[in-house]
């Protein structure tokens, strides 16, 4: 069986010899322009005149558009409409593109569009949380409130009642590979995009409306990606329609790529939050009731900002059953980059947000975290004696597998024994404090927008048995391409060597969603397998007959079909088939079952299943300079019957790093101004290889997902990222260990403001 | 100009107009090599990592964003595209990526099997540190450093063996490709407003970056008689083109822990490029190898012509932006009075490996009979250059050498500094980190990162 297996990565040999192409390595064709946009600096303001005189002058500069040039100005927003490709007259961020550089290279349109001089009556940005809530501005026409079960009389009733807030900054994506588009003209108006992008039919759909042509008339494709992770669901509209919009204008080719620190400057990042709380708990720490306050500083357009705010309030409950809760979400509008897309959307803020009230209250009642956690936790869902949890907003949680998932972990990473270590070495280390915290996660599977959560495949087996394999995701490093080939393999029998998975085609695959949510393989891989089993049937039932068998009789394995006694090698099968005269293509379709989502009164089944995993972090900290380090990690995550082990643990691997660096080395710092100043890797600091733990032990939960999903796999894209909360998590731990006080560390947890935290208690 | 090197194994001539053009931009845009990457353009990623190797035939990786085309004549350049045997069997690296699940997107993936290799061919263990200047996103390392461990069992493959590259002249240049001190002393006073070019880590990101327009060049990269270092009975001298991962490595017999602060320095990639003289000269506040060169008594010794002088290190930043330097006058070596190795280094910055530093504090006490008897303390990041304490100084000698007397000193802290708030850290923290920098001389706790899980 080809499912299941550690196959590598299917570009593995491709990344390790340089010959995988990405976007910006796809020779240009003779003439290609390239592109740069010239930008705002200063955060808001009113730009009156813009003098492009000088670069137009500039070297091997071909053409300039502003947006005068531009009518109707195209858009870019995946949402409300309200990004212009080009500054309209209102600058709302620094960064923003006022102008479009068209030359022969790409160091002479970097170089040109320097050069502009912008006459601007400069506003006070709206920068901080305070700044937007007093000026009132805001998207969602206000907070958005959902309730559940009476919180008032909770926390009345409740023995006692704590209140806190945690920071939790934001994160920029640093894929490898930045930002890159190229267009190439076609007859009749028609266009061809080459994007680095998460979603091909949304740049469809941009281009097309920006050109003023029907879809069909753009074609969409992107092979693979050097790393998206939401960073590239709606970031890259911008340079797919610039280049379409000037290779239009020129009728050349136009390519773009936004050198790194444009990329930082110009693109979305993760939201930052501010979560405040009021819980009531008992004497040993069960919670009765939590109202929670989310604070998102969206920044100048809306993009996907309400879809992640929503999750982060479907997340705030996590892996506990709370009897009742409240959370009102603020999503403000501030004079900063367009918060954006970013593993988790939302959910690992949320979820943030609860883990700091399990560690608090485990404070309070003075409990080891990890028991005031166990005692919060759901059901288990084989536990019949106690019946299924229910979220804050409705949904049964009828897959619970943390009990006993945790306590694997807790068994496995020896938590009991080195958390008495733990105390052992604080005890007689004056300087350096050691932290330990377990945490779990529980991160619903589905897009939350219902109608997303469909998916569609192409697949041709040509007559000497090879296959092309077409779906509407994208691969972006994840592995989805291997896991639908694999699902392919499977549903044929056939060595998957012969399964080619071809660039990902709006030509090819209509109407496709995002490569997002975690949903790439439960949605592709089942519309793979429905198009795979639709030309397998085909050609059961032609042998079936010529052999005067039953159909169902047919067997497809070993790189071979068995029908009547015969058994034909898979390329003879299919050769057989095609003289046959059977049609050898199909498409196929999934749409997820069950779902159903009322936004407006936040209730329903947004998720169509769970996620679940936990992990161990040990830290140590330095009390002088509050340098600290992970020491050991210890991870066990829930991906179902995995389709392909090595992936997934990787998936996991890369998450926790990932999201370690979330709440610890990664700081975005805007200056009074608004002007971003970590605007490169020299300034970001995102986890290198020395920040990964000495001992980094991960594992996967044995356990095929209740749901029928494809080979009742798990999601596994997002997941593993929230099991970095258990660093900050045992930071505090640490912290905990220099004094009396809770110690209330806000994220991301730098060296700074650890050091502030162990004196703020000291 | 057309600049003659090697490139995967094959002799070749770049021919380019600008002086400043990048390897990197020649791999994709001239050649079609386009397993190179471009990642950061600046040199802090590592995607686009080179194996270039010298007449030493020691591979080195570099990062070929920020390598102009002239500091390669006569070198030999191998790619991603290169490093596969001639009948396509993978590099044991590559070959140990693809079995360790190491690539995930894979756009980083050239620049590690890059680096990777040219670690492997130097027998390098140590595989953290030798890739702690590429980034990647995905896959959180492990599986990257579980290849380089796999890999390390496997022989170097024939290919990794660059014959030496016949040519190495540059011809049709109007820049400047000294070969000697001498050679770069008389041009240069000719030439006071030409730009030196060493090992282009700074002045890579000025063309890169800033686009600064810069004149006329001299790429010193032949200068070998700058680049030596002289070990005698009374101090260690290093030359101005001395590069940093020479350097740490020679200094570490003599003072472990600025051997230790140099392992920190940038990346493998960005040693392997920039030089000591550069990191002076530069006049950086946050550069990494003032504040302990200044602990030790280090002496800069300038050269304008056959004029020569020299100063105490510290006599050399005048303030922020402004150095001790006549124009047509560069740095020619510098000098560390032999001693024995008190030295302690803390270098401070949001993560470990490659960042510049927030605070880099450098304490050199000479303790007798339990009594402080000398104290030099300088720091990086605590003012508009790297700067002694004499405040601190004079609050720590002829105290007993006690908990007490460093917290006392460390008082002083703020007479002697007045630090800045940037992106790195506050001014607070910064003060309030060196204090603890201070107090910690007391402690005989390790560094976090000599503690074990």
């Amino acid at each position: 069986m080809t499912v299941a297996k550690p196959l590598p990565h299917e570009s593995a040999r491709l990344h390790v010899t340089g010959t995988a192409r990405y976007t910006d390595d796809v020779p240009a064709p003779t003439g290609c322009l390239h592109l740069a946009f010239g930008v705002a600096e200063v955060a808001r303001g009113r730009l009156d005149a813009l003098d492009v005189s000088a670069v137009r002058a500039a070297s091997g500069v071909v053409a300039v558009f502003t947006a005068d040039d531009l009518d109707p100005m195209p858009d870019c927003s995946p949402s409300l409409h309200d990004e212009p490709l080009l500054c309209t007259g209102e600058i709302h961020y620094a960064g923003q593109p006022l102008y479009l550089v068209v030359a022969e290279s790409h160091l002479d349109a970097r170089r040109a569009a320097r050069l502009h001089r912008a006459e601007v009556t400069e506003g006070a940005p709206l920068l901080t949380i305070e700044d937007a809530l007093a000026a009132e501005s805001w998207f969602d026409g206000g907070p958005r409130v959902w309730t559940d079960g009476d919180v008032e009389a909770a926390l009345a009733a409740a023995p006692h009642v704590v209140t806190g807030q945690i920071e939790m900054g934001g994160q920029e994506h640093f894929y490898l590979e930045g930002q890159a588009a190229l267009a190439l003209p076609s007859e009749a108006g028609e266009m061809h995009v080459l994007t680095s992008t998460q979603h091909p039919t949304e740049i469809q759909h941009k281009v097309a409306d920006a050109l003023g042509v029907p879809m069909h008339a753009v074609r969409s494709e992107v092979r693979r990606m050097g790393g998206g992770f939401g960073g590239k669901e709606s970031q890259g509209n911008a340079l797919a329609v610039a280049c379409a919009v000037a290779a239009r204008a020129t009728g050349r080719a136009c390519r773009m790529r936004y050198d790194r620190d444009d990329d930082f400057v110009v693109t979305g990042k993760r939201h930052d939050f501010r979560i405040a709380y009021e819980v009531g708990h008992d004497d040993a720490g069960r919670v009765l009731g939590v109202k929670f306050r989310h604070w998102t500083r969206c920044g100048w357009a809306q993009d996907l900002s309400l879809p992640v705010a929503d999750r982060a309030m479907l997340h705030a409950d996590n892996a506990y059953d709370i009897p009742a809760m409240s959370i009102e979400s603020w999503r403000l509008r501030t004079n900063t980059q367009s918060a954006t897309a970013f593993r988790g959307f939302g959910g690992p803020q949320g979820m943030l947000g609860i883990e700091r009230v399990m560690d608090h209250v485990a404070y309070v009642v003075g409990r080891d975290p990890l028991e005031v956690r166990r005692l919060n936790f759901y059901a288990d869902a084989e536990d019949d004696r106690t019946g299924n949890g229910r979220t804050h907003y409705g949904q049964d949680v009828s897959d619970f597998c943390l009990n006993a998932l945790v306590d694997r972990l807790a068994d496995t990473s020896d938590y009991a024994a080195r958390r008495a270590r733990v105390a052992e070495w604080n005890a007689d280390n004056p300087v350096l404090k050691r932290g330990i915290a377990l945490t779990p996660v529980k991160f619903g599977i589905s897009f939350t927008l219902t109608h997303l959560n469909q998916a569609g495949a192409l697949v041709h087996v040509y007559a000497d048995g090879s296959v092309h394999l077409n779906h509407g995701g994208t691969e972006m490093g994840q592995g989805l391409h291997s896991k639908v080939a694999q699902v392919a393999a499977g549903r044929f029998g056939c060595d998957p060597a012969r399964i080619k998975v071809t660039a990902t085609d709006t030509g090819k695959v209509p109407n496709t969603s995002a490569t997002a949510a975690s949903s790439g393989a439960d949605l592709n891989g089942m519309a793979v397998k429905a198009a795979c089993d639709t030309i397998r049937d085909r050609i059961a039932t032609f042998l079936a007959e010529t052999h005067q068998a039953d159909p169902a009789s047919v067997v497809f394995a070993g790189d071979a079909v068995r029908v009547g006694g015969e058994s034909y090698p898979f390329e003879k099968a299919a050769t057989m088939a095609y003289a046959g005269r059977v049609p050898l293509s199909s498409t196929g379709f999934y749409a997820t079952p069950e779902i159903s989502w009322d936004r407006e009164a936040g209730r329903g089944r947004p998720f169509y299943y769970f996620a679940y995993g936990a992990a161990c972090s040990e830290v140590v900290i330095d009390t002088l300079t509050g340098e600290n380090r992970i020491l050991r990690a210890d991870i066990l995550h829930d991906a179902g019957a995995s389709l392909n082990p090595a992936l997934d643990l990787g998936q996991v691997e890369g998450g926790f790093v990932q999201g370690a660096g979330w709440l610890t080395t990664e700081e975005l710092v805007w200056d009074e101004r608004g002007r971003l100043r970590t605007h490169a890797p020299s300034t970001y600091k995102i986890p290198c290889a020395s920040d990964v733990p000495e001992v980094f032990n991960v594992d996967l939960w044995a356990g095929a997902n209740r749901e029928e999903t494809i080979y009742r796999s798990k999601a596994v894209g997002e997941p593993p990222f929230m099991h970095g909360i258990s660093v900050l998590m045992a930071l505090s731990d640490a912290i905990a260990a220099c004094g009396d006080g809770y110690p209330a560390l806000d994220a991301p947890a730098t060296a700074e403001r650890v050091l502030g935290a162990v004196r703020a208690i000291s | 100009m057309d600049i003659p090197f090697r490139l995967n194994g094959e002799d070749t001539r770049a021919t380019t107009d600008d002086p400043t053009t990048t390897l990197l931009d020649w791999l994709r845009e001239s050649r079609g090599l386009t397993g190179t990457k471009e990642g950061c353009n600046e040199g802090d990623c590592g995607a686009c990592s080179v194996i270039v190797t010298g007449p030493d035939g020691v591979p080195k990786a570099l990062n070929a964003c920020i390598l102009f085309l002239p500091q390669l004549a006569g070198k030999a350049v191998r790619t991603v595209e290169g490093l596969a045997g001639p009948d396509g069997t993978l590099h044991p690296v590559q070959q140990a990526m693809v079995d360790e699940h190491g690539s995930q997107c894979g756009f980083c993936t050239p620049g590690f099997v890059t680096t990777m290799a040219a670690a492997h061919a130097r027998g390098a263990t140590d595989h953290a540190d030798q890739i702690a200047g590429n980034l990647c996103r995905c896959t959180g390392y492990a599986p990257i450093l579980r290849a380089a461990e796999e890999a390390a069992r496997a022989p170097v493959p024939d290919q990794m063996s660059e014959a030496p590259v016949c040519a190495s002249h540059i011809l049709g240049s109007d820049h400047r490709h000294p070969q000697t001190a001498d050679d770069l002393a008389d041009w240069y006073i000719d030439n006071p407003d030409a730009t030196l070019v060493a090992g282009a880590t700074d002045v890579g990101l000025w063309v890169t970056k800033q686009f600064r327009p810069l004149g006329k060049l001299a790429f010193l990269a032949g200068c070998d008689d700058l680049k030596g270092i002289e070990i005698t009975e009374d101090e260690i001298s290093i030359g101005a083109m001395c590069d940093m991962e020479t350097l740490r490595h020679a200094i570490a017999p003599h003072f472990a822990s600025f051997a230790e602060l140099l392992r920190r320095y940038g990346s493998v990639q960005v040693r392997n490029a920039a030089t000591l003289g550069g990191n002076i000269a530069n006049g950086s506040p946050i550069g990494d190898s003032p504040p302990p060169l200044i602990a030790l008594g280090a002496t800069l010794h300038l050269r304008r012509g056959d004029d020569r002088r020299s100063m105490p290190l510290e006599d050399y930043f005048l303030d922020y932006g402004k150095q001790d330097r006549q124009p047509g006058e560069f740095v020619e070596r510098v000098t560390i009075p032999r001693q024995s190795d008190a030295l302690v280094c803390h270098k401070l910055s949001k993560r470990f490996d490659q960042d510049i530093s927030a605070v880099c504090g450098a304490f050199n006490l000479t303790v007798e009979d339990k009594t402080v008897t000398a104290a030099r303390v300088a720091f990086g990041g605590m003012a508009g250059t790297p700067k002694r304490a004499p405040a601190t100084e004079a609050a720590l000698v002829d105290q007993p050498f006690t908990l007490e007397t460093l917290e006392r000193a460390a008082k002083s802290l703020a007479k002697d500094f007045t630090p800045l708030s940037d992106m790195r850290a506050s001014a607070d923290y910064r003060l309030r980190a060196a204090e603890g920098m201070l107090r910690r001389l007391a402690s005989n706790a390790p560094s976090v990162l000599e503690v074990r899980p």
